[in-house]
């Protein structure tokens, strides 16, 4: 049998960081050697924040005609934002084909039969493709800073100076790291390049998020920008160590997408075949089922918690934005037994679109957790708490128990609907988020469609009769525990 | 010393290398023969630790390739098929990146590098010119110096002389020779038969990620290509009376003046279809073996005369059973 490798000590001491820096050093040397990658830097070191200069001055004095002198204050600070951001883009291409490069110009075999660990070889590439680049952007944002002072006077506040160093730092990183990522999982620079418009379209998205925030000149929002990109940084970071090794690099080398293979190991896994080609009959099918439940321990518990921060998200959402004074005097029992009495017709004719909405949401996020790795599993599954929660908050303020409601209105049918929701969005995360780590078994991409045919299986056989309960009881069940609890 | 007990890799249900077991002691060298695609860089991968295997174990000087990676990785020196240069580095920069990755002192590896670029005959300033306006040959020559810079005890060498003059591959065949003497072991992949003769002391034919015959090139010469072929030339054409020869050897051929046919026992036959052909009143002017080549094996076995079967798990060859798996090479 094929046994694990003996794991290393986790951690990463000198002895690591300088063979690490062995290859940063020859990475960044060849990197300096390449014109194609000097003339940009120079560009972008000395061309680029020129410009950038003669724009802030010709922008303050603009804006000084008009005593808009707010206006230049807040949009000089976003020019060097993008002085640093430029020459810092570059690491991406860089690190796109730090792995996959080497690996089409056959050199990178060589380096993987050295005795250097996985942790070594990654934290030199990400080094290597993470320096030229922030050499230029720091070399940018003190050509532009010199500039400013000189031409116009304007120093940078110090803080602000940090923040935006800390921006443009903490940008390099997650281009970097996401980049070594797809790098590593990817078997040409062509597809790299494809895959990097994932990183390209969110970064864009980001550094708008950053403009307005710098517009509006909330510097607490520029720290707490700062914080979330620190956690993504190292997410990425532990991600790409997590996953990066020598097997995944060197193990295929085709592109090619085996549709009937993928199906194949769909239908087996899915049916359940066993080692010796046999398929179970359906009642043992069934039991077999529950096996894959105690292996979803961990997003469950991410899931719980997630359920739980949201409903008291909720709670305190609602002392901050509490609904307005007639609204909030409807929120009495005597009211919601009124509406549910009035309203008791048409949850009879409910199941059916309950259990269809349940079903429309469960589907709808498992293909969105396709794209977002897992994070709109997580997300979809917290926002009916989230307004549990808010309703709650609300109930609290008019006056009633919120306990009370939740029992009468939500446990009911929440019973057979939350261990259904539960089970499809862990089997969905799950099979979603193992993109992320390496398998203890075969590829990446054989665990991604036996966890895709898990869910199908829980799916199928667990959540659909759950829901349907779920819908019964609360289109039958729940409006008579409220008449009963609030008397209508 | 290398060692693998049915090595198996399996990648998404495609299995690229399948039970293969051989082992390779001190001071030997063994050749894997095999067409492309046979399983043989998949099974230098797994050898240096590069790849885990599915199935089965290896272990180099005693350290598993898998528990044991980094050990094993300081151990080996592997040439890949294509030596991958760095090319904007020159043959120094690119050794001492190398040595330093082995824990070599500077001084180490430019006193090793300038040797090894001596040795192997590469030009004076070689070693300081950049290794992207290096020839193709120089560029195989530094990827086998870069194998040997840290004098592994096992070298995995894919093709190491192609690409290069015959002058550059008789002195690459040499230095490996002399490594072997030097009691390393050595896996070298090939496509040049000729060449897999001269260096190995056993050759393991690989095809569909097995081992179809394992042996020293005598033995398999031998037992592959079973019954030996002779060659008479006679001092006038047999005109018909070559199925005389019937009742002793397994005629083939007749063509003007030649017969050439098959025989188990020549000792035995030969003197008889001698003593024969002389009563017929055709006068022998020669007699000879027809010399069978590692070509003739490796073509008989890999392009379809023989069709590995699972009998017993024994492969074989037009119904012979073939010397393999249990070899000791």
């Amino acid at each position: 049998m094929n046994m694990a490798p003996i794991s290393r000590p986790n951690t990463f001491n000198r002895y690591d960081l300088r063979m690490a820096l062995l290859i940063t050093k020859r990475e960044v040397r060849d990197s300096f050697r390449d014109w194609r990658i000097i003339i940009p830097i120079v560009i972008l070191t000395l061309v680029f924040p020129a410009l950038a200069t003669f724009t802030a001055r010709v922008l303050f004095n603009f804006t000084a005609q008009y005593g808009a002198g707010l206006v230049s204050d807040r949009l000089v600070p976003f020019l060097l934002l993008i002085v640093g951001f430029f020459p810092m883009s570059f690491s991406l291409v860089i690190a796109l084909e730090t792995f996959v490069g080497e690996k089409e110009r056959k050199s990178l075999e060589p380096l993987l039969s050295t005795p250097l660990t996985n942790s070594q070889l990654y934290v030199g590439k990400v080094l290597a493709a993470l320096i030229p680049p922030m050499i230029t952007s720091y070399l940018g944002i003190t050509v532009y800073l010199i500039g400013l002072f000189v031409a116009a006077n304007w120093a940078i506040p110090t803080e602000l100076f940090i923040q935006i160093l800390l921006l443009s730092t903490l940008q390099g990183v997650i281009m970097v790291a996401a980049a070594v990522i797809v790098s590593s999982q990817t078997t040409s620079v062509r597809a790299a390049n494809l895959l990097a418009s994932f990183i390209i379209v969110p970064i864009a998205l980001l550094l708008q998020l950053e403009a307005i925030v710098l517009f509006w000149g909330n510097s607490q929002g520029l720290w707490w920008l700062i914080l979330a990109l620190t956690v993504t940084a190292v997410i990425f970071i532990r991600m790409g160590i997590k996953i990066f090794n020598r097997e995944e690099l060197l193990g295929q080398d085709i592109d090619t997408l085996r549709v009937s293979w993928t199906m194949r190991q769909f239908r087996d896994r899915i049916f359940a075949r066993d080692v010796d080609g046999r398929y179970p009959g359906p009642f043992h099918w069934y039991r077999d089922n529950f096996t894959l439940i105690p292996k979803l321990g961990l997003p469950s518990g991410t899931l719980l918690i997630s359920l739980v921060g949201a409903i008291v998200l909720g709670f305190a959402l609602s002392s901050q934005y509490p609904l307005p004074e007639e609204i909030q005097s409807t929120l009495s029992g005597a009211d919601i037994a009124k509406n549910t009495s009035n309203l008791q017709f048409m949850f009879s004719r409910l199941p059916i679109s309950i259990f269809m909405q349940n079903i429309r949401v469960i589907i709808l996020a498992a293909f969105l957790g396709i794209i977002t790795f897992g994070v709109t599993d997580i997300l979809i599954f917290m926002l009916p708490w989230l307004i549990v929660g808010f309703l709650g908050g609300q109930l609290a303020i008019s006056g009633e128990n919120p306990l009370i409601f939740l029992l009468s209105a939500i446990v009911p049918h929440a019973i057979f609907e939350l261990p259904a929701l539960l089970l499809a969005s862990a089997a969905a995360l799950h099979w979603h988020a193992s993109i992320l780590a390496r398998p203890e078994n075969g590829s990446i991409g054989e665990n991604w469609v036996n966890l895709a045919a898990d869910f199908c299986r829980l799916f199928i056989s667990l959540v659909i009769p759950l829901l349907l309960i779920a819908a019964f009881v609360e289109a039958y069940v729940t409006p008579r525990v409220i008449l009963l609890v609030y008397g209508g | 010393m290398i060692e693998a007990d049915q090595l198996t890799k399996r990648f998404d249900g495609f299995t690229a290398v399948d039970e293969l077991t051989i082992t390779v002691n001190r001071g030997e060298l063994l050749a894997l023969l095999g067409p492309n695609g046979a399983g043989k860089t998949t099974t230098v991968r797994m050898l240096s630790a590069i790849l885990q295997p599915t199935l089965g174990t290896a272990r180099i000087n005693g350290y598993d390739v898998v528990q044991e990676a980094d050990q094993v990785r300081r151990l080996i020196g592997m040439l890949t098929e294509q030596p991958g240069l760095y090319s904007r580095s020159n043959g120094i920069e690119y050794l001492l990146f190398f040595g330093r990755l082995y824990g070599m002192s500077d001084d180490e590896i430019q006193r090793r590098g300038h040797h090894l670029f001596e040795r192997f005959g590469m030009p004076e300033n070689a070693a300081f010119r950049r290794l992207g306006e290096y020839s193709k040959g120089m560029r195989q020559k530094v990827g086998i110096i870069r194998a040997m810079l840290h004098s592994p005890a096992v070298l995995l060498l894919d093709e190491p002389t192609s690409a290069m003059d015959p002058h550059s591959a008789k002195l690459v065949r040499d230095a490996i020779l002399e490594l072997r003497d030097d009691k390393r072991s050595i896996i070298v992949c090939t496509h040049n038969l000729a060449e897999a003769e001269l260096l190995a002391d056993n050759i393991a034919i690989i095809n569909h990620g097995r081992i179809i015959a394992q042996d020293d090139p005598v033995t398999l010469k031998r037992e592959l290509l079973g019954r030996r072929r002779f060659e008479i030339q006679l001092d006038r054409s047999p005109d018909g009376l070559a199925s005389e020869l019937d009742d002793l050897v397994t005629v083939e051929e007749v063509e003007l003046q030649t017969i050439r046919y098959v025989t188990d026992n020549p000792v035995l036959t030969n003197p008889q279809v001698v003593r024969r052909l002389d009563g017929l009143g055709l006068g022998v002017v020669s007699l000879h073996e027809l010399s069978a080549t590692l070509e003739d094996v490796y073509l008989n076995i890999v392009a379809g005369n023989a069709e590995p079967s699972s009998i017993d798990g024994q492969p074989t060859t037009n119904g012979q059973s073939l010397p393999v798996l249990e070899s000791t090479v």
